[in-house]
C-alpha cells in the first residue's frame, strides 16, 4: 500500500527552511551565546535527515549532489588546516586571530579565524552524521 | 691494545668467511679460519717473557664511559693460560675439522660459528670489565647453541642444543645479577678494582648472595652436578666442537671465573665449603656414570664432567688459604690451586685428543657405540696410540702428564684433611676418600676406553666399508696434543715456570712475594701417601674392570625416572603444562569474565588505595540546597534505570535509556549549561534513532541464562563499583587543595573576544582538544561506512578472525 504522505512532505519544505536558519544562527552566535560549531552541525544535519525521510533518497541527492564523506573529510581538513595557519604566520599551533573589518552596510563587525575552525566542526559533524545514517539505512537490506 | 686486536680478530674474520664463502670455493674454507687462532696464539706467545716477568698487560678502550662500562682488557698469568688454550686447542681443532668435515656440509656456518665462539671466549678470559665479561659470556652459550645445532635436521642435535642454551643461560642471567651486586658493594666493575676493595665488601648484606648467584653461573657452565646434564647432551655436535667448546675451552669458563674471583670470595667460609662440595661430587658423580656408558663421547662427557669436577673442587681447596693468615706453612695450601692450574692444561691436552680420536673412529668405523667396537689396535694403530696415551694419561698413569696433576691431587686432599679450620676435621677425611674412589672409577672408564674399543673381539658386525687407518692429515692435531702429554711429563717446571707461576701470582697477589707459592714437580718423590694411594687405585681399579659384569647391575638400582635428567624433562613440561593451565583458567573468551577482572582490580585499587591514604572524607556544609524539581528529575532517572535491569523487551531497553539521557538534558538545563543541554538533546536523539535502527535487525532479545552465584557476584560487582564512584565524587567534591583555574577562563571576552566561554574554551582557549575530537568523529565516520560497505559478501570469506 502506498501511503500518502502529502502532509509530511508540505510540512517538511516549510520546516527544513527554518531548521536551517537556526542552524546557521546556531552557528554564528556560537561565540557569543550558546551554540557553535558542534551544535550548529547536529542541527543542519537533522534538517538534511529530515529531507531524507520526506523525499527519499534519490531526490534529495539529485538536488544536494554532495559526497558527505567528502564533507567530512573538508571538514577536517578546515579544523586542522586553520591549526597549521597560525604556524605560517609564526605563532603557536592554532593560535586564533581576529580583525574589526568596515563591512559597506552593516557596519563594523570583527572576522576571527575561529569560525573556519568552527566551520570545519561543522562540516565534519553533518558529513558524519549524514554518512553514518544513510549507510545504516541502505546497508541493512 | 694488542689484546683487543686478538680479541676483534675472530669476530673479523667470521664476517669476512660469511662474505666471501661463494667466491672461495676451490680451497677448504677452514684453511683460511686456521689463520687466525695461530695469529693470535703467536701474538699471545710472545707476550710470555713480559707475564712471566710478572708484567700485567692492560689496556682501555672507552666503551660507555657513563655507566663504568668499558672494554678493558687485562693480560696476567691467569687469562695467560686460558688464552693460550683456546688459540692453541683451537688451532689443533680447526686443522682437525678441515679433514674431518666434508665440504658437502654447510661451512662457512661452521667457522662463522667457531670463530665467533673463539672471539668471545678470548672476550671472557681476557675482560676485565665485568659487563664486557657477561657480554661475552652470552655470546660464548649463543655461539655453543649455533654449534650444537650444526645438524640442525637432527632432533636430537636440537634438543641438545636447547637444553645447553637453558642451562648456561639460566646460570649467565643469575651471574649477571651477582656482578651488578657486587657493582653496588664496590661501585666498580673492574675486577681488579674489586679486589682491591675486599676489605670494605666482605661484612656488605649482598655479599654472600652475590657470591651464591656467580657462583651459579659458574657451575652452569662448568657442567658441575647438577647441572652437568646438558654436556651430555651436547655431544650431538660435531666432534670437533665437543673436541673444542666441551672438553677444552667453554666448560673451562667456569673454572676460570671461579679462579679469578677467588681474591674477591676465597675469603669466606661458604665458598670453600660449596666450590669443594660442589666439585667432588661433580667428581664422582661424572666417573661414576662415565662408567655405564656405551656411547664413546657419552663416556668422554661424564668423563669430562668428572675431570671439571676435579678442577673445581681444586679450586676450592686452594681457596684455604686466603682465610688463613698468610704464613710460611699455610702457603701449602695453595699448592691446591696451583694443581687446578695444572690438570686444567693437562684436561684440555689429553681431552682434546681423546675426542679427536673419538671423532676418527667415528668417520672410519661408522659407529662409536662400544658395544659394537673391538679388536681396532691392528687395523688402526696410530689412533690407537693416541687413545693409549690421551686414557693412561687421563687415569693419571706415568709417564704422562695426568700422573703429575693427579698426585698433585691427592697431595691437596690429604692436606686438607689435616686442616684445622672451618670445622673441617670432623669430615675431613671423606676429601680423600671420595677422591680415590673416583679416581678408581676415572681408572675403569679409561680400561674401556682402551680395552673394549680397540682390544678385544673383532669387529661384530660387518661394516659396509673396509675400515682402515685414518688419513695422515687428520692425524696431525690429536698427535702434536699426545707429544704435549708426554713432553709436559718430562718438562713440567718449564711450564710451571712461564706459566704457572704467574697465573699462581694473579690468584694469590698478595703471596706474590712466597717462594713456595710454584712448587718444583717432580715425576717421583719417594714412597710416600700419595704414590700408595695410585697403586691402590690401579689395583683395584684392574679387578673392578675384570669383574664389570659382576657389578654393574648396580646401575639398575635408581629407577631411570629418578635421573637428574627426567627431572629436567618434568620441569620444563610441567612448567609449561601448568603455564598453560593458569593462562587457560583466566584466558575464558568470555567478556563478562575479563569485565569482572578490570572491575575487580578497580575496586581492589582505587577503593583499598583510598581507603588507605584517608581520602574518603565528606561534609555537607557546603552543599546547596536540592529543590522540589530536582527531586522529581531524580526520582524519574532513578524509576528509568532501575526498569532497564528488568525489561523484556530491548525497544523498552532502549527508549529507557533515551529517558535517562533527557534526564540528563534537564540536569544540564537546570545546572545552566545551556551548550550542553542543546547538544545532549541532539546527540540522545540521533543515538537513540541510531540504536532502533540498529536493533530493528538483533534477533529476539532472549534473556541469558545465568547462574544465580554469576547473578550474585555480578551484583555485588556492580553495586561495589557504583557505590565506589559515589563515593569517590563526594570526596571529590570535599577536595579543595588547589585553586580553581576558572577565573582565568571567566576574562574570556578580552583574552578571545567570545562572550560564551564554554565555546571560546573550545574553539581558543583548548581547540587542540576540538580539533582531535573532530578528527575522532571523522574516523569513526569512516569506520561505520567501512564496516558496512567492505563487509565480506555473503558466503566470501569472513575476515572477522
Amino acid at each position: 500500500m502506498k501511503t500518502n504522505d502529502v502532509i509530511l512532505k508540505t510540512v517538511t519544505k516549510v520546516v527544513v527552511f527554518i531548521i536551517l536558519t537556526m542552524a546557521v544562527y546556531l552557528f554564528f552566535s556560537g561565540h557569543y551565546s550558546p551554540g557553535g560549531g558542534f551544535i550548529g552541525g547536529l542541527v543542519l544535519a537533522s534538517a538534511i535527515v529530515l529531507m531524507y525521510l520526506a523525499a527519499g533518497i534519490e531526490i534529495v541527492h539529485k538536488g544536494m549532489p554532495f559526497d558527505f564523506k567528502i564533507i567530512a573529510a573538508i571538514g577536517v581538513l578546515l579544523a586542522t588546516g586553520t591549526g597549521f595557519a597560525s604556524v605560517l604566520f609564526g605563532q603557536d599551533f592554532l593560535t586564533q586571530a581576529a580583525i574589526a573589518v568596515h563591512f559597506p552596510l552593516i557596519g563594523e563587525k570583527e572576522l576571527a579565524s575561529v569560525v573556519l575552525f568552527e566551520a570545519g566542526v561543522t562540516l565534519t559533524v553533518v558529513g558524519v552524521v549524514v554518512t553514518i545514517i544513510l549507510n545504516i539505512s541502505e546497508g541493512g537490506e | 691494545m694488542t689484546i683487543h686486536v686478538a680479541i676483534i680478530l675472530p669476530f673479523l674474520m667470521a664476517f669476512i668467511i660469511s662474505i666471501i664463502n661463494k667466491k672461495f670455493t676451490k680451497i677448504h674454507i677452514g684453511w683460511l679460519a686456521l689463520t687466525v687462532p695461530i695469529i693470535v696464539f703467536i701474538i699471545l706467545a710472545r707476550l710470555i717473557p713480559i707475564i712471566a716477568s710478572g708484567n700485567p698487560y692492560t689496556h682501555t678502550y672507552q666503551w660507555i664511559p657513563s655507566l663504568d662500562i668499558n672494554f678493558t682488557t687485562y693480560l696476567d698469568g691467569l687469562s695467560m693460560i686460558f688464552g693460550l688454550l683456546i688459540s692453541g686447542i683451537g688451532s689443533l681443532v680447526v686443522l682437525y675439522s678441515i679433514f674431518y668435515l666434508s665440504s658437502k656440509e654447510s661451512l662457512q656456518h661452521f667457522y662463522c660459528y667457531l670463530l665467533l665462539f673463539m672471539g668471545a671466549m678470548l672476550g671472557v678470559v681476557f675482560s676485565d670489565n665485568l659487563m664486557v665479561l657477561y657480554a661475552f659470556w652470552e655470546l660464548t652459550s649463543v655461539s655453543s647453541f649455533l654449534l650444537i645445532s650444526f645438524w640442525h635436521h637432527r632432533k636430537a642435535s636440537r634438543a641438545g642444543a636447547q637444553k645447553s642454551m637453558l642451562i648456561t643461560v639460566t646460570g649467565g642471567v643469575s651471574m649477571l645479577v651477582g656482578f651488578i651486586m657486587l657493582h653496588m658493594m664496590t661501585d666498580s666493575y673492574s675486577v681488579h678494582e674489586i679486589i682491591h676493595q675486599i676489605e670494605h665488601i666482605s661484612e656488605h648484606e649482598l655479599f654472600i648472595p652475590a657470591m651464591i648467584l656467580i657462583l651459579l653461573g659458574a657451575f652452569t657452565k662448568s657442567a658441575q652436578f647438577p647441572f652437568h646434564i646438558w654436556l651430555p647432551d651436547a655431544m650431538e655436535a660435531p666432534t670437533p666442537v665437543s673436541a673444542y667448546l666441551h672438553s677444552a675451552t667453554m666448560v673451562k669458563a667456569g673454572i676460570y671465573l671461579v679462579a679469578r674471583l677467588s681474591p674477591i670470595f676465597g675469603g669466606e667460609m661458604l665458598w670453600f665449603w660449596i666450590v669443594t662440595t660442589v666439585g667432588l661430587i661433580t667428581l664422582f658423580w661424572g666417573s661414576f656414570n662415565a662408567v655405564k656408558q656405551t656411547d664413546l663421547k657419552a663416556l668422554l662427557a661424564f668423563s669430562t664432567v668428572s675431570q671439571l669436577g676435579l678442577i673445581m673442587s681444586l679450586v676450592g681447596m686452594g681457596s684455604v688459604a686466603y682465610a688463613l693468615d698468610f704464613e710460611a706453612d699455610t702457603v701449602i695450601y695453595t699448592q691446591a690451586t696451583f694443581a687446578a692450574l695444572f690438570h686444567l692444561i693437562n684436561h684440555s691436552t689429553f681431552k682434546g685428543a681423546l675426542f679427536m680420536m673419538v671423532g676418527i673412529v667415528d668417520h672410519e668405523v661408522g659407529t662409536r657405540d662400544i658395544r659394537r667396537l673391538g679388536g681396532l689396535m691392528s687395523i688402526m694403530p696410530l689412533t690407537f696410540t693416541v687413545a693409549v696415551i690421551g686414557s693412561l694419561s687421563m687415569a693419571g698413569m706415568p709417564p704422562f702428564n695426568g700422573f703429575l696433576s693427579k698426585e698433585l691431587f691427592f697431595a691437596a686432599v690429604l692436606h686438607i684433611k689435616d686442616l684445622n679450620l672451618f670445622s673441617i676435621s670432623s669430615v675431613g677425611i671423606l676429601f680423600p676418600v671420595i677422591a680415590w674412589i673416583a679416581s678408581v672409577f676415572t681408572f675403569i672408564y679409561c680400561m674401556i676406553i682402551i680395552f673394549k674399543a680397540f682390544l678385544g673381539r673383532p669387529l661384530i658386525q660387518k661394516v659396509e666399508r673396509p675400515v682402515h687407518e685414518a688419513p695422515f692429515p687428520l692425524l696431525v692435531a690429536p698427535f702434536i696434543l699426545c707429544i704435549m702429554v708426554i713432553s709436559l711429563f718430562f718438562f713440567p717446571n718449564t711450564l710451571g715456570k712461564y706459566i704457572l707461576k704467574p697465573a699462581m701470582v694473579s690468584i694469590y697477589p698478595n703471596l706474590a712475594p712466597a717462594q713456595k707459592l710454584t712448587p718444583e714437580i717432580h715425576a717421583w718423590h719417594g714412597i710416600n701417601t700419595e704414590i700408595l694411594m695410585t697403586i691402590a687405585v690401579i689395583l683395584i681399579g684392574t679387578i673392578l674392570y675384570r669383574l664389570l659384569g659382576k657389578w654393574m647391575g648396580i646401575y639398575r638400582f635408581y629407577p631411570p625416572n629418578w635421573s637428574l635428567n627426567a627431572l629436567y624433562v618434568n620441569v620444563i613440561s610441567g612448567s609449561e603444562s601448568l603455564s598453560n593451565k593458569v593462562t587457560n583458567s583466566y584466558m575464558t573468551g568470555l567478556l563478562r569474565h575479563y569485565a569482572f577482572y578490570i572491575y575487580s582490580f578497580f575496586i581492589f585499587s582505587v577503593g583499598v588505595f583510598f581507603f588507605y591514604s584517608g581520602a574518603f572524607s565528606f561534609s555537607t556544609e557546603n552543599n546547596a540546597s536540592i529543590e522540589w524539581y530536582e527531586w522529581i528529575l531524580i526520582g524519574v532517572m532513578l524509576l528509568a534505570a532501575i526498569s532497564i535491569l528488568f525489561v523484556k523487551s530491548r525497544i523498552t531497553a532502549v527508549i529507557l535509556n533515551g529517558v535517562l539521557g533527557f534526564g540528563v538534558t534537564f540536569f544540564f538545563v537546570l545546572f545552566r549549561a545551556p551548550d550542553l543541554a542543546l547538544t545532549q538533546l541532539v546527540v540522545e536523539s540521533v543515538t537513540t534513532v541510531l540504536f532502533l535502527l540498529c536493533f530493528y535487525y538483533l534477533p529476539e532479545w532472549s534473556t541469558e541464562k545465568l547462574s544465580i552465584s554469576t547473578k550474585i557476584s555480578n551484583s555485588i560487582i556492580s553495586i561495589t563499583v557504583g557505590a565506589l564512584v559515589v563515593v569517590i565524587s563526594l570526596a571529590v567534591l570535599n577536595f579543595d587543595k588547589f585553586e580553581r583555574i576558572s577565573k582565568y577562563f571567566e576574562d574570556a571576552y578580552n583574552l578571545a573576544g567570545g562572550a560564551n566561554i564554554v565555546n571560546t574554551i573550545l574553539g581558543d582557549f583548548r581547540g587542540f582538544d576540538t580539533m582531535l575530537e573532530v578528527v575522532v568523529l571523522f574516523i569513526a565516520g569512516l569506520g561505520v561506512y567501512t564496516l558496512i560497505k567492505f563487509k565480506a559478501k555473503k558466503g566470501g570469506t569472513d575476515f572477522e578472525d
